[in-house]
């Protein structure tokens, strides 16, 4: 990898690269995540699952400062984000990796004008060692050199991905943030994705967090599972973490709201939603709860 | 209303950062171009069409005014007089509010949807720096150019019109255009025509920033990025028409030039 060359090597002594406490989120009067705190040591893959409108893209942009935390801190290597101004923020967002649930590469430059960006804004090197890094990134995640002139649009949705993760490569990232990796792709595809991840994370000391609903991605990669359920469906003073632990404690858990979720059943949820919508109807103040949840999720 | 104040509170802290980035880092000529074509180059032939057309129109709605009173000589000086002073600066503003207002909106707000401007904060690139600058420069230092373009067509439309359909004689329609016309009232123009760009780029880049999710918002992004940019040209030519007529009454004390 001729990428900069910075030795990420850790011991225990080296602060957690994650440090979440009693972090809440709201957006107007709508709360999103309540409480939550977590502790992500280096090295490990901390995979987040829930279902749709739970808040796990939320999470995910306040561990990077995307989004300010209402209420409790972030620290990203022992340093508190929310005391950092916008100069320093930037600074220290070069040691994230951010891959996008939709990629978000710029349409309006090509595959490898893409991959380059965080080189050109953070490094001064010279244009050829640019395009050799470049062409090294597309090779790790599988793609060919030809894509490299195209724009994003002339790519299918798993070559955007793997070009999106190539980006969040690029400056040799300590944390990488997936973002729904796997959702929309087919099942080959998606598993090439997780391939990618597990090889992200082999590179030296990389931690990663997944956000996903895809169990198959979670049992794949995760260290450690960590689930979240929707404030508005969870009893008042109940915390909102559900699960934390391994792949296997999860699989062995008896909880019906996680058992239903990792076996993908519906239950009485369809009668839940309509009782919702009736109840909903009958008070008459759109929007509803389950649905602006998920907008807020989306954005 | 308090939504209103906060709105307005925001589009300032925009604007204030935007301001900033112009002079906080050196900027870039492969970002800067881009821009400078899209909003320059590319508005050009509209603004000149419409200026040649409004020139003409202007011709046709005086003349018969002016003849009834048996001044049709004097067409030359309203025509031009309006061009450089009104007509020229907000029209060349409103097609770029238009043509290049509602586009960056579009994009900007496409780019907010499809997460691109958090991927571009999140490699710790700076969106303001990267997307709001070009376009604010762009129209700032391009408005006065085209409006020297739309003045020039409608002046030129004017006197095609006036001259060979109307058959005002040329001496006397330049003669009067030279007598009541001067520098004042063509660089007063010009000198609208930044706070129209400013206007423009920053509302636009504003809307776009902060559009709603899905092509809905895109969509109605776009449309407010026009109608508020084209509220705010009228407002501030209004003002500004007032503060600089007040300013050339200092330099020319003997009054107001009658065209009567």
């Amino acid at each position: 990898m001729p990428a900069p060359a910075k030795a990420i090597r850790r011991d225990i002594s080296d602060p957690p690269v994650i440090e979440i406490q009693n972090l809440s989120m709201r957006f107007g009067d709508h709360q999103v995540l309540r409480d939550i705190s977590l502790v992500l040591p280096a090295g490990q893959t901390l995979v987040v699952i829930g279902e749709s409108g739970c808040g796990k893209t939320v999470l995910l942009k306040a561990m990077n400062g995307l989004l300010r935390p209402t209420l409790g801190e972030v620290r990203f290597e022992g340093i508190p984000l929310a005391r950092m101004n916008e100069h320093e923020l930037a600074r220290i967002r070069t040691r994230y990796g951010f891959v996008f649930q939709g990629a978000a590469l710029f349409d309006s430059l090509t595959i490898a004008d893409n991959i380059a960006f965080p080189l050109r804004e953070h490094t001064r090197l010279s244009a050829a060692e640019i395009s050799d890094i470049v062409e090294s990134l597309l090779g790790e995640v599988g793609l060919p050199q030809s894509v490299a002139t195209m724009k994003p649009m002339q790519l299918s949705g798993g070559m955007r991905k793997r070009a999106g993760l190539a980006r969040a490569l690029a400056l040799d990232p300590h944390l990488i943030l997936y973002d729904e990796p796997t959702t929309g792709l087919d099942p080959i595809m998606s598993d090439v994705i997780n391939e990618l991840i597990l090889r992200a994370r082999s590179r030296d000391g990389v931690t990663s967090v997944v956000v996903t609903h895809d169990m198959h991605t979670a049992r794949k990669v995760a260290d450690v599972i960590l689930m979240l359920y929707p404030l508005s469906r969870l009893p008042p003073g109940e915390p909102q973490v559900i699960f934390q632990g391994t792949p296997h404690d999860l699989d062995n858990c008896s909880d019906p709201r996680i058992r239903q979720f990792i076996e993908g059943q519906a239950g009485t949820r369809l009668s839940e939603l309509k009782d919702e919508q009736a109840r909903d109807q009958a008070q008459s103040t759109p929007p509803t709860p389950e649905h602006s949840q998920h907008t807020e999720d989306e954005t | 209303m308090l939504d209103r104040v906060a709105g307005v509170g925001d589009v300032a802290i925009f604007s204030l950062k935007t301001v900033g980035w112009i002079f906080a880092r050196r900027q870039r000529r492969d970002v800067l171009l881009p821009s400078f074509y899209q909003i320059g180059v590319l508005s050009l032939p509209v603004v000149a069409l419409t200026g040649l057309f409004i020139g003409m129109v202007l011709a046709v709605q005086s003349y018969s005014q002016f003849r009834a009173m048996g001044l049709q000589t004097r067409l030359g000086a309203v025509i031009n007089l309006s061009l450089v002073r009104e007509l020229g600066p907000v029209l060349a503003a409103t097609m770029l509010a238009g043509r290049v207002g509602s586009a960056m909106a579009a994009e900007l707000g496409t780019m907010r949807v499809t997460e691109q401007i958090d991927a571009m904060e999140s490699m710790g690139a700076n969106p303001i720096y990267y997307l709001v600058v070009p376009r604010f420069l762009g129209c700032l230092i391009l408005i006065p150019t085209l409006t020297v373009m739309a003045d020039f067509m409608g002046v030129l439309g004017g006197y095609l019109y006036s001259h060979l359909l109307l058959g005002i004689d040329y001496h006397h329609y330049w003669t009067n255009s030279r007598e009541y016309v001067d520098a004042f009232d063509f660089l007063m123009g010009i000198f609208k025509t930044f706070f129209f760009g400013a206007a423009i780029a920053l509302v636009s880049c504003h809307r776009g920033f902060n559009c709603d999710p899905g092509a809905e918002g895109v969509g109605r992004a776009a449309t407010n990025a026009f109608v508020h940019s084209f509220m705010l040209i009228l407002v501030l030519d209004l003002f500004l028409g007032i503060g600089l007529d007040n300013l050339q009454d200092i330099f020319h004390p003997e009054g107001p030039r009658k065209l009567l």
